[in-house]
């Protein structure tokens, strides 16, 4: 698609808000839901002082492995590759999906089961592989009704958020067969376990995301509650692993206070069911677990973030979602209206990278600054700084310093630059500038009264009566 | 040029932000609570609780006759053990008919369908625990395959209670872990779960419904 024929993001988005929060039902979803988790969050940390010097070290921990970041890679892989799990390098969502399809034709695979994985869903990969003709079905519960309702997750650690169930129920009747109708939870989920068991027993490959990489011993560390990314990691004969490149930390004893801070600020637990921990695919004389196990370590944009020390922190990022739990603007619109795989303050940070300014700018201006993301970010990532930087970019002039990411000045329009370019001139010429101001105090009463966006909720703005130079020159004795 | 060298050769261009490396030690050192192992022990089953384990404390000579009770009241057929473990050997001298004792002696390939369809329990060895978080730690291995914690619907776990951490920080410097992990490393805290259906806790998700400790205390530590 040409760049002409692309819809206007900032309509688009503005269209997908407006029916979002017309949409009373979903908004009563969202509302509960963040409640709940805020709730839960609230009741991990009763001890400011602890969060506070916890959110210091985490902070910390994930600027050094930044800061190493390069080099770390290398020993991850190193140590891996010793270990015998074989590392890939992917530039872009292609790449990485190419890499795994090589992978799932050479091992003749057929079907893929997938653990929870936000990086998958960055790339696409259910649609990359159901295009080879190769099945790929998502495992964690929320993700399979999502799958399983055509959707995509509205949250990045709870993806069915969005639904009631009364819809799950309904839908489970429609699409599984030989099920009855129930609104009992726990029934429900244990039709989702009799189906999902029967296909990590049928699988070939299992797929995982990775929340943290450690670089001296080679080890990939996965974070849940269901078990069935333990089923994906260690049922199917072949594990890939894809994961961003900034998960990386350099000790082992980095992960304590990581995994801390993601189970507490992301659902307001101490600690989830699970730490896996994997350092070697199956070893001569174990019984269980896969034969190979591979990690594709994808680029997609991260390494533009990097190379700016402010955007960099935008990759401190452990992806708890708390940021989305407490924004008042993801409350309100959900996951879905952000048009993106990460939705909420952390998605308008880091989509950008990924896409593109120009196709996601309207992200950054989604947010009132109230700063709820700063005060509970587990890792301290200035959001909001990294909001107003993007939204400078977004209108930056192409071609200056100021205007360094793919897409910068996609939101400036021939009548901003026009504006800008006049004020420049008028504020560079005394005389012009004495002559432009007194017609504007005399004018003031053909001052537009529709200003836009402005007089949606405020007054128009008028010059004042008098310059203040004028002002200034009464006062002199 | 391979994406790999791209990738290293973007990252290596952008500016140097030196860090310092962070004192973790330093951190859990100043946070960790001076507790004996009666503390401890109490802390661990208040976690596990709390994450609807079942906890039962037992000693050496009791705890096999405890499991046969339990397994008994809840009508287990079978329990998957592993092979060549001494609490294995002492669990079969002692079993009856019921449960069957099915021991985990073969690859998964060769009894895939069996191990998910008609086991219903397992009995594995924890090797330490957490008592911070209220987390067991296993390192699954030969003898007591990676699934077996995973498959069967009840997971039976017997716990030494001299064994517990005061923090996953202690515990994994206590152990030397960064020397070198298994194939696989486990942190468990209750039974399988998810809240993914209207933020409603169900239990029994895609792993164990059960959780079930069998913490032996050693003799004179029986708090
Ligand atoms: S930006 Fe901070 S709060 Fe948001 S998901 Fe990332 S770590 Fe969590």
């Amino acid at each position: 698609m040409s760049q002409m024929a692309m819809p206007d993001p900032a309509s688009a988005f503005r269209q997908r808000s407006r029916s979002a929060v017309d949409d009373s039902a979903q908004r009563q979803n969202f509302r509960s839901a963040m409640d709940y988790l805020q709730a839960k969050r609230r009741t991990q940390f009763p001890d400011e002082q602890e969060l506070v010097g916890l959110r210091d070290l985490g902070e910390a921990i994930r600027r050094y492995s930044l800061a190493n970041l390069p080099r770390l890679l290398e020993q991850l892989e190193q140590n891996l590759t010793a270990n015998g799990i074989r590392v890939h390098w992917a530039e872009n969502a292609e790449e990485a999906n190419a890499i795994a399809l090589a992978i799932a034709r050479r091992v003749e695979a057929r079907r893929i089961v997938k653990g929870k994985s936000m990086v998958s869903e960055e790339i696409g990969f259910n649609h990359a592989m159901q295009a080879a003709g190769i099945e790929a079905l998502e495992s964690d519960m929320g993700e399979y009704i999502v799958q399983l309702a055509g959707e995509t997750p509205s949250h990045i650690i709870m993806p069915a958020i969005h639904k009631t169930k009364q819809a799950i129920a309904a839908l489970f009747v429609e699409k599984i067969p030989g099920v009855e109708y129930t609104e009992d939870v726990d029934a429900l989920i244990q039709i989702g376990r009799r189906v999902l068991r029967r296909k990590f027993a049928e699988a070939d490959i299992g797929l995982s995301g990775v929340n943290f990489a450690v670089a001296e011993t080679g080890t990939l560390c996965l974070v849940e509650n269901e078990g069935n990314g333990r089923m994906c990691t260690t049922v199917p004969r072949v594990h890939i692993a894809v994961t961003g490149i900034e998960k990386v930390v350099e000790k082992l004893e980095h992960v304590p206070p990581l995994f801390s801070l993601l189970t507490r600020s992301a659902t307001g637990q101490a600690v989830t069911t699970y730490l896996n921990l994997i350092s070697h695919p199956r070893q001569p004389g174990e019984k269980d677990g896969p034969e190979e196990v591979h990690l594709i370590l994808i680029d997609n944009g991260r390494s533009q973030a990097y190379a700016d020390a402010q955007l960099r922190t935008t990759l401190q990022c452990i992806r708890c979602g708390a940021c989305m739990n407490h924004c008042p603007v993801y409350a309100r619109i959900g996951g879905h209206a952000y048009g993106t795989t990460y939705p909420g303050p952390i998605g308008a940070i880091v989509s950008p990278h990924m896409l593109g300014l120009a196709a996601t700018y309207p992200l950054a201006f989604a947010s009132t600054l109230c700063h709820a993301c700063v005060e509970v970010c587990p890792v301290r990532i200035p959001i909001t700084d990294l909001l107003i930087r993007l939204r400078n970019e977004a209108q930056a002039q192409p071609g200056t310093v100021n205007a360094s990411l793919r897409g910068s000045g996609a939101a400036r329009t021939a009548l901003v630059s026009a504006i800008w370019n006049a004020w420049a001139l008028i504020y560079s010429r005394l005389g012009l500038y004495c002559l432009t101001s007194w017609f504007m105090s005399r004018g003031r009463a053909l001052s537009p009264i529709e200003q836009g966006a402005w007089t949606r909720s405020r007054t128009p703005l008028t010059p004042a009566p008098r310059r203040l130079r004028d002002l200034l020159k009464d006062r002199r004795p | 040029m391979s994406a790999r060298e791209r990738i290293l050769e973007r990252l290596r261009a952008a500016p140097s932000l030196p860090e310092v490396l962070p004192d973790v030690a330093g951190w859990f050192a100043a946070h960790r609570r001076n507790e004996d192992l009666a503390q401890r022990v109490a802390r661990l089953r208040s976690g596990l609780e709390g994450y609807h384990a079942e906890v039962h404390d037992t000693t050496d000579a009791d705890w096999p006759d405890l499991l046969l009770r339990i397994a008994a009241t809840k009508h287990l057929r079978n329990l998957l053990i592993g092979t060549d473990t001494l609490h294995g050997a002492t669990l079969e001298a002692r079993a009856l008919d019921t449960p069957q004792l099915v021991p985990y002696d073969r690859s998964i390939e060769s009894w895939r369908d069996r191990l998910f369809d008609a086991i219903d329990a397992s009995l594995t060895l924890a090797r330490s625990a957490i008592a911070d978080t209220g987390s067991l730690i296993l390192w699954p291995d030969a003898r007591e395959p990676r699934l077996m914690s995973l498959v069967p619907p009840v997971h039976f776990v017997l716990l030494d209670a001299a064994t517990i951490h005061a923090d996953f920080h202690s515990a994994m410097v206590a152990e030397n872990w960064q020397a070198g992990l298994p194939t696989n490393a486990l942190l468990i805290s209750g039974p399988s779960k998810t809240a993914d259906i209207q933020q409603t806790l169900a239990y029994g998700a895609h792993g164990p419904r059960e959780l079930i400790v069998l913490l032996r205390h050693g003799p004179g530590d029986m708090a």
